[in-house]
Order: C-alpha cells, then sequence, then structure tokens
C-alpha cells in the first residue's frame, strides 16, 4: 500500500530515507509548505542560520567533516540567490552538497513573480546537476537522484529548486524509488594497462614525487597513500586541499606546494622526473606558469573525473579512477615490480630534498617590537590545540598560515576554501563541522575582512549550542591583499585598510553581543594563556581578537604570472638551487 | 583548428539545450553550428554540434560535454566515414530578365525553386557546407536578399547505428 503525501512531507520523507540528519536553511514565502513537515521531523535537525550564505558553508563545513552529503535550503528569488557563492565554493572543491531551494508556483514561473529568480539557470555552470521540479510525483525520485549525484563520481553540489505548488500537492510515495540517470555513469576502477605502466615508470625514475591532492582524502585512501609512500620511499607533497591527508611529521612529507609552498615542496616538483599526481588538477596556485612547471617531469595523473586529465598539464599515463581503487593498485602493482628485482634508487633524490628542507624550512621574522606576529599565534595554537582538532580557515594570509603553521596529522583536519576563495567562509563552516562532528575541537582561523563577513553565524552558533572557537587574526587589513599592494603597487594601500585594531567594531564585545566569549590578545607572552583559557571553555563558542602587527607577510612566494623557480623565500631573496644538475 | 562534428545523444529533457550551450560559452569554445532534433526514441534527442578547435581543446569538450549528466553519449563523426548535411533557404533578386540563369544555377546545384515572385526567387538548397558556399559565391551577383541555413546534421555511413547501444542502456533503466 503506498501512502498519499503532499510533495512536501515526500520531500521530507525522502531527506529521512537518504539520512539526511541536519539541515541548515532560512524559511521563506516558496519554501514554506516544506519546513511545516519538517517541523514535525524527529530525524532532521534544521538549524536556523541567520544569511543563507551561512547554510550554504555550514552544509559544506558538515560534509567535509563527516564525508557525508551536507544540506542547505532556503527560499526562491533572494534566498536562492544567497546560497550561490557557497554553491560555487563546493563546485571548485568537489564538496558534495545539496542544496534544496523553494520556486514560485509552476503558473508562475517566467512572469517575474515576487522573489521569482531562476536559480536553476543561474547555478547551471556551478553545480554538477541541478533539477527545477515543477510535478508532485518527481521528488522522491529526484532528491534520491540529488544525493547520489552529489555523492559518487567526483563529488560536488547539486541544487534541487522545486515549485511551490508541487510542495503543496499530493502524489502517492514510495520508497526506494527508480533513479533515472542514464547518462551518469562514474568510472572507479583504473585500467590495470596504466596500473602496470604506472609502477614501471614509478620504480625507473630517478626524482618522483607524489603529488597529493584533495582527491584522495574524498576517497578516503590515506592509508593506501601512506603504504604507496612507504613502500616506494618517494617523497609526497600534499596541496592545500590535502593538508592532513598525509601526516606533516612523517620523514617523507616536503610540505604543501605551490603559490605559498615551502621550498621543498616547490623544488621537489620543479625539478622532478616523475610527477604521480593524484586527485589533483594542476591548479595554477600549485604551478606558477604552466609553461615552466616541472620541466622535466613525465606525469602519472590519476583522478575520478577524465576531464581533469590532461587538462592543464599532458598526462603521459592518465588514470581514470577512485583514489582508493588507483592506491590499492599501485601498491600491489608496485610489489610486483620489486618482486622482479625493479625498485627505484631515489638516495641522490633525497639527499638534495633534504638539502632543501635544512636549508629553507618555514619560518617568518619576529616583528621585534613587542607586537604580535600572526605567525607565532597560529604555531602556538597548533601546538596547544593539538593534531586531533579540526581547523578551518577562511582566505587569505591567515589560511595560508593556517596550512603553514599549523601540524596536520590527520585527514580531513583541515577545511578551507581553496579553489573559489571565499572570504567569511571559515565560521560558518566551522559551524557545520562542529555539528558533524560535536565531539572534536573545532577550532576557525579567521582574519579580520573574512570574520567580518559572516560572523553573524556566532549567533546561530550561540542559540543552538554549537560551541566553536574562532581565533581572528586581526591585522585590521585586508592583509593578502595588502601584501600585493606592498610588492606590487608601491605600498599604495587602497582600500585595504579596515581599521579594525581601532575596535570599530570591537570583536570582543561582538562577541558578548552574540552570546559567546570574548577575549582579547595583544601581545606574545598571553598568547598561551589565553588559547588555553578557550579550551576551558565548550558551553558556548569563544572568539579571540588577536591584534597582530600589520606589516607581516606570508612566505614563500612564488608571484601570481611567474614561473615556480622565481620562488622567494622572503623580499628580494631567492633560494639557491644548487647541484641539482648532478642528480 | 579544425572542424570536428560531434553526434551527441542527449535526454530528451527543458533544458538540456541551455545546459549544452552555457558550458561551450563558459568553457570559452565556439560553437560553428547547431541542430537538435528528435530521434527514434522518444526520451532521447540528438544535437550535432560543429566546434572549431584544435585536437586538444576537442578532447576537453567531449570530456566536459560527458560530465552533463543529461548527456547520453558523444560520437566523433569522421567526415570521410559519414554524410553530412545542412540546409539552405535563399531569397535571390530575379525578374524576367535574370530568372533564367537563376533556374539553370539551380538546376546545376541540384537546388530547388520553392516561391517564385515576380522581382525574386526562394530557393532550397541541401549539401555539405562547401556546396553551400559555392553555390551562395554563384548568386551573390544577382543579389541575394534573404538567406537563412540549418545547422548540420549528421549520420555515419554503414549499417551501424550509434543509438543502437546506449538506447538499450536507456531502456534498461527506465
Amino acid at each position: 500500500m503506498t501512502e498519499e503525501l503532499t510533495g512536501a512531507q515526500a520531500l521530507v520523507r525522502a531527506l529521512e530515507h537518504v539520512g539526511v540528519d541536519t539541515v541548515f536553511g532560512i524559511p521563506g514565502g516558496a519554501i514554506l509548505p516544506a519546513y511545516d513537515p519538517l517541523y514535525d521531523s524527529t530525524k532532521v535537525r534544521h538549524v536556523l542560520v541567520r544569511h543563507e550564505q551561512g547554510a550554504g558553508h555550514a552544509a559544506e563545513g558538515y560534509a567535509q567533516a563527516t564525508g557525508r552529503v551536507g544540506v542547505c535550503m532556503a527560499t526562491s528569488g533572494p534566498g536562492a540567490t544567497n546560497l550561490v557563492t557557497a554553491i560555487a565554493d563546493a563546485y571548485m572543491d568537489s564538496v558534495p552538497i545539496v542544496a534544496i531551494t523553494g520556486q514560485v508556483a509552476a503558473p508562475l514561473i517566467g512572469t517575474d513573480a515576487f522573489q521569482e529568480a531562476d536559480i536553476s539557470g543561474i547555478t547551471m555552470p556551478i553545480t554538477k546537476h541541478n533539477f527545477l521540479v515543477t510535478e508532485v510525483a518527481d521528488i522522491p525520485r529526484i532528491i534520491a537522484e540529488a544525493f547520489h549525484i552529489a555523492s559518487t563520481g567526483r563529488p560536488g553540489p547539486v541544487l534541487v529548486d522545486i515549485a511551490k505548488d508541487a510542495l503543496q500537492a499530493k502524489a502517492p510515495f514510495a520508497w526506494p524509488p527508480t533513479m533515472r540517470l542514464p547518462g551518469y555513469r562514474p568510472v572507479t576502477r583504473p585500467h590495470s594497462k596504466q596500473i602496470r605502466e604506472a609502477a614501471r615508470l614509478m620504480s625507473e625514475a630517478k626524482r618522483p614525487v607524489l603529488y597529493v591532492g584533495g582527491g584522495v582524502h574524498k576517497a578516503r585512501a590515506s592509508a593506501e597513500l601512506a603504504q604507496l609512500a612507504e613502500l616506494t620511499g618517494i617523497p609526497v607533497v600534499t596541496t592545500l586541499m590535502a593538508r592532513g591527508t598525509f601526516p606533516d611529521s612523517h620523514p617523507q612529507h616536503l610540505g604543501m606546494p605551490g603559490m605559498h609552498g615551502t621550498v621543498a615542496a616547490v623544488g621537489a616538483l620543479q625539478r622532478s622526473d616523475l610527477l604521480i599526481a593524484l586527485g589533483t588538477r594542476f591548479d595554477d596556485r600549485v604551478t606558477g606558469r604552466l609553461d615552466t612547471f616541472a620541466p622535466h617531469a613525465k606525469v602519472i595523473h590519476a583522478d575520478i573525473d577524465p576531464a581533469e586529465i590532461s587538462k592543464n598539464r599532458h598526462a603521459d599515463v592518465p588514470i581514470v579512477g577512485d583514489c582508493r581503487e588507483v592506491l590499492t593498485d599501485l601498491v600491489a602493482a608496485v610489489k610486483h615490480e620489486q618482486a622482479e628485482g625493479h625498485t627505484g634508487d631515489y638516495t641522490a633524490w633525497w639527499s638534495v630534498l633534504n638539502g632543501y628542507r635544512e636549508t629553507y624550512p618555514l619560518g617568518y621574522d619576529d616583528p621585534g617590537d613587542g607586537s604580535l606576529a600572526p605567525q607565532y599565534v597560529i604555531k602556538r595554537l597548533s601546538e596547544i590545540v593539538g593534531p586531533e582538532a579540526i581547523y578551518l580557515a577562511g582566505v587569505g594570509q591567515h589560511q595560508m598560515w593556517a596550512s603553514q603553521f599549523v601540524t596536520y596529522e590527520h585527514p580531513g583536519t583541515f577545511i578551507n576554501s581553496g579553489g573559489a576563495g571565499t572570504m567569511g567562509f571559515a565560521v560558518p563552516a566551522a559551524m557545520g563541522a562542529k555539528m558533524g562532528q560535536p565531539d572534536a575541537v573545532v577550532w576557525a582561523i579567521d582574519g579580520d575582512g573574512c570574520f567580518q563577513m559572516t560572523n553573524q553565524e556566532l549567533a546561530t552558533c550561540a542559540l543552538e549550542g554549537v560551541p566553536i572557537k574562532v581565533a581572528v587574526i586581526n591585522n585590521g587589513n585586508l592583509g593578502m591583499v595588502r601584501q600585493w599592494q606592498t610588492l606590487f603597487y608601491n605600498e599604495r594601500y587602497s582600500n585595504t585598510d579596515l581599521q579594525s585594531v581601532r575596535r570599530i567594531p570591537d570583536f570582543v564585545k561582538l562577541a558578548d553581543a552574540y552570546g559567546c566569549v570574548g577575549l582579547r590578545c595583544e601581545r606574545p607572552e598571553d598568547v598561551d594563556a589565553t588559547i588555553r583559557k578557550a579550551m576551558e571553555i565548550n558551553d558556548v563558542p569563544v572568539v579571540i581578537d588577536f591584534v597582530v602587527h600589520k606589516d607581516a607577510m606570508v612566505w614563500p612566494m612564488v608571484a601570481a604570472g611567474t614561473g615556480n623557480d622565481e620562488i622567494k623565500i622572503a623580499r628580494d631573496m631567492a633560494p639557491v638551487w644548487d647541484n641539482e644538475e648532478g642528480v | 583548428m579544425s572542424r570536428h562534428t560531434l553526434s551527441v545523444l542527449v535526454e530528451n529533457k527543458p533544458g538540456v539545450l541551455a545546459r549544452v550551450a552555457a558550458l561551450f560559452s563558459r568553457r570559452g569554445f565556439n560553437i560553428d553550428s547547431l541542430a537538435v532534433g528528435p530521434t527514434e526514441h522518444d526520451d532521447v534527442s540528438r544535437m550535432t554540434i560543429v566546434v572549431n578547435v584544435a585536437e586538444l581543446p576537442l578532447e576537453q569538450v567531449t570530456k566536459q560535454l560527458n560530465k552533463l549528466v543529461n548527456v547520453i553519449k558523444i560520437v566523433e563523426l569522421d567526415p570521410a566515414q559519414s554524410v553530412q548535411r545542412e540546409l539552405t533557404l535563399i531569397k535571390v533578386r530575379a525578374d524576367s530578365e535574370t530568372r533564367s540563369h537563376v533556374l539553370e544555377l539551380v538546376n546545376l546545384f541540384r537546388a530547388r525553386c520553392v516561391d517564385v515572385a515576380t522581382d525574386a526567387v526562394t530557393i532550397e538548397v541541401t549539401g555539405t557546407p562547401d556546396k553551400l558556399d559555392a553555390f551562395i559565391r554563384v548568386l551573390e551577383p544577382f543579389g541575394i536578399k534573404e538567406l537563412v541555413q540549418s545547422g548540420m546534421v549528421a549520420i555515419g555511413r554503414g549499417a551501424r547505428s550509434i543509438t543502437d547501444r546506449s538506447l538499450r542502456a536507456l531502456d534498461r533503466s527506465a
């Protein structure tokens, strides 16, 4: 016997069936019918956020902390368009979220009705797929399809826009529905011939590097990566999206490559004769100028998305597949090679790389005037809080320092906005991460610019009992932009001075106003005590206003548009690449 | 840069054309010609897309197209192994003095005269883009008043059909 349900009831029932326990959203006219049965659901908790962008980032944080699909909900028109930034962010970083939006009733679509926006049209280029639902009977099937598409293959955001009259009409409800996706067949099994060829190249290479991206953690393949790395002895670099996928403490780990990567990681890629690129997409922030990137390297490129392979850099050995299956097969193939006596010898390569590591470790200058260095704050945070916590960051200088100076030991413990570079990501994403992992300590490392874009979600955190901790690295400026103005615009600081150090707004008072605990720290000697105090507060969110000096810069740096070989370790200071010809 | 003809089977659903067109524009690929129509299967439409790209971007075009959930199958049709046709309607100036010259060209190109007025004729012609270009060139001296051209449609030569296998898969999934 099939029940007759309204579209709204069918929606909530379908969300329960696919295992949703948390939805972030804000109601409004067109989505209102869905909020009525949601009110009764005992399985789905709806979190009333303060801005739809916050709902979107919270869904992303939830998804990345749990590996499950994050869900956000908004009404038509401005509610839906406020989700756009978060959807674009999820698309760039392959985060599985489903966004459910109300749409005006089907007969009104196309009439410029009140709060009408063509959100499926708007999000077409920034979703993995989207649906406009006008028939009530389609709702269960489309919800099932949306979650399937978001979570399989290369994960990504899916938007389901449901007309109000479809939510109100009735239809029989049956679960599970039959999905109809004839054009959707992600390939997860790698080709065995390519795997063998990859293993052969690895044993022949003299200067190989495992270039690890976010896809490895998305495939839950950290253990397999460690196995391959230790089996072969090949050095590992982890991109911004892969921090934590390979332990920072591991002797084979060279750190992050790219624009603000370590000299060892950047130098390794540049001098490599074989890149084993896993779940990574040769982003411009990693490669610098493409025509001078890793000029001597052959490329093995494994990715679940065939379109990423040979998109930016030609792959000599293309492997389409899920990174866990790829790594499992590679381990077996390498063992086979080794059993036949083909074991790579990378001794000379390691002596070069160890030279880079010893000569050019990450570091920073102390301001010397008693003021606070932002890097010191983040370093101490990492040392006191430890590697079990989940760290999030916004976008800018503090994000790069969070990547450089926090020691990550576990996969998925650094969540940030990589591809899209969305300022304001940290606070709402931290809320989502904390709701997904309530037992974890969750720290948002934020900048004062970012923090002022989305801190309204602290109200949500305080009211919903989500005790996140926020370290605002407050230099009173849009720091990364200011750094570029220092380096490339003759120190003409056009519109980067936020003056937040003058306490407009006062972040401590602001935290207090939001029902959070606000702390301030302005001197190096107070850093430890302030962090420890924040660690002791676990019933409400805590915000620490770390007032830091504004002239700190992120180093090393490969200036935009230049090649990786032109990396600078400080202003006008380049590393000396000696002896590499001999390797 | 060279022209490539892609035969794309897509689900017959609202918005699919917009998705394909948006993809081309967002990724910076140029469409030379596009024709959309039904196939022998109600749930499937075919788009014949002619793109003008180099070899590597072509690989990106097809990979990106394949990522669209509503795209079922893509086949590149080799001009030598397929029949490729465009349809053009041309309204050309033709009075009592010039009409017979125009009609002579119509016959030579195996075109058809589909409408006649006192000072103009309308001609229907099908063929490859090269043939149509040649025809238009010889008509130009008479004065072309209006020209309407379809996108190219194409089908592989021989007995095999590119729809067979993919449509069977579709039946199974339905």
